[in-house]
């Protein structure tokens, strides 16, 4: 388990030899194991569904020009889109707020405020996951009848 | 030791020398990806909120969607769309190296290849969304 002063990804080592690696040292074992594991298996997952959502929504079809309630209320008519959408919202935000938690590794060394910050993040990711695990979950277009 | 001797020449380079931050690529690479990184999460943050819009309704929501027809937000968002293709194609990298140790003797050559395979797909996005961009600035007709 590294201590809490320990800095977690070193930009690269005093003979230079880590400045050829692009991410963090793999940890001996432990949660921090489990973390670094984590980060890279849901990169492979985000590798299509963030990609390739930000390729469909943003960028191919029209881009966020033809977005609108109509369009997400036919694409949502999908379980697929919401099960894709969902999965998405979970990897995504988890696997921001660890890196997040990196990141205040190195950047924040008083145990205090470091412990601080990661709650604000953990309390925001916490936050948004439920709303939008909510709305994904329960969206119905007949609620709205004018459209 | 054999590997003893290629880090001596890595030292040599001449980049160790007084440059503004020891720049091996690997480490701009590696500035890259945390920058890039922060900037995606902080997005998702607000983009959670905006979408979540959509379940108060058609005008509700509209009306925040109605953000994107402004030029420089759709400059913003060209560069979200740069940042997600930056930090995929150099995560898949990382894992390269991280899971193949031996990768690391083409550690340049997967570095470069990180580059140019981000710059070769910009090309074409920045085409298709530039446009827009243009016709929302009034340059594009």
């Amino acid at each position: 388990m590294a201590t809490t002063a320990e800095r977690q990804s070193p930009p690269g080592q005093p003979d230079g030899s880590a400045s050829y690696r692009g991410g963090r040292e793999r940890p001996a074992g432990g949660l921090e194991l489990w973390s670094w594991l984590f980060m890279r298996i849901s990169g492979i997952v985000l590798l299509f569904l963030a990609v390739g959502h930000v390729l469909i929504m943003h960028v191919f079809g029209g881009g966020v020009s033809r977005v609108d309630f109509k369009f997400v209320e036919l694409r949502w008519q999908s379980p697929f889109w919401r099960t894709w959408d969902w999965m998405l919202l979970s990897l995504a935000l988890i696997h921001g707020v660890n890196g997040l938690r990196s990141v205040t590794m190195d950047y924040v060394t008083k145990p205090g405020w470091r412990f601080a910050v990661n709650m604000v993040f953990y309390v925001i990711t916490f936050v948004l996951f439920f709303l939008g695990t909510v709305i994904v979950f329960t969206f119905n277009p007949a609620n709205f009848p004018q459209t | 030791m054999g590997s003893y001797a290629g880090r001596e020449t890595v030292a040599k380079k001449k980049s160790d020398f007084g440059t503004l931050y020891k720049g091996h690529e690997g480490q701009w690479t590696w500035i890259a990806h945390r920058v890039t990184g922060v900037a995606i999460i902080l997005f998702l943050f607000a983009h959670v909120v905006d979408t979540a819009v959509i379940g108060w309704g058609p005008e509700a929501y509209n009306r925040v969607l109605s953000v994107y027809q402004n030029w420089g937000v759709r400059l913003l968002e060209l560069g979200l769309v740069a940042a997600v293709l930056f930090h995929a194609i150099n995560g898949v990298r990382i894992m390269i190296i991280d899971f193949w140790p031996s990768a690391t003797r083409y550690n340049r050559q997967l570095l470069y290849g990180t580059v140019g395979l981000f710059v070769a797909s910009m090309i074409p996005i920045t085409w298709i969304m530039g446009k827009d961009i243009l016709e929302l600035a009034g340059v594009l007709h």
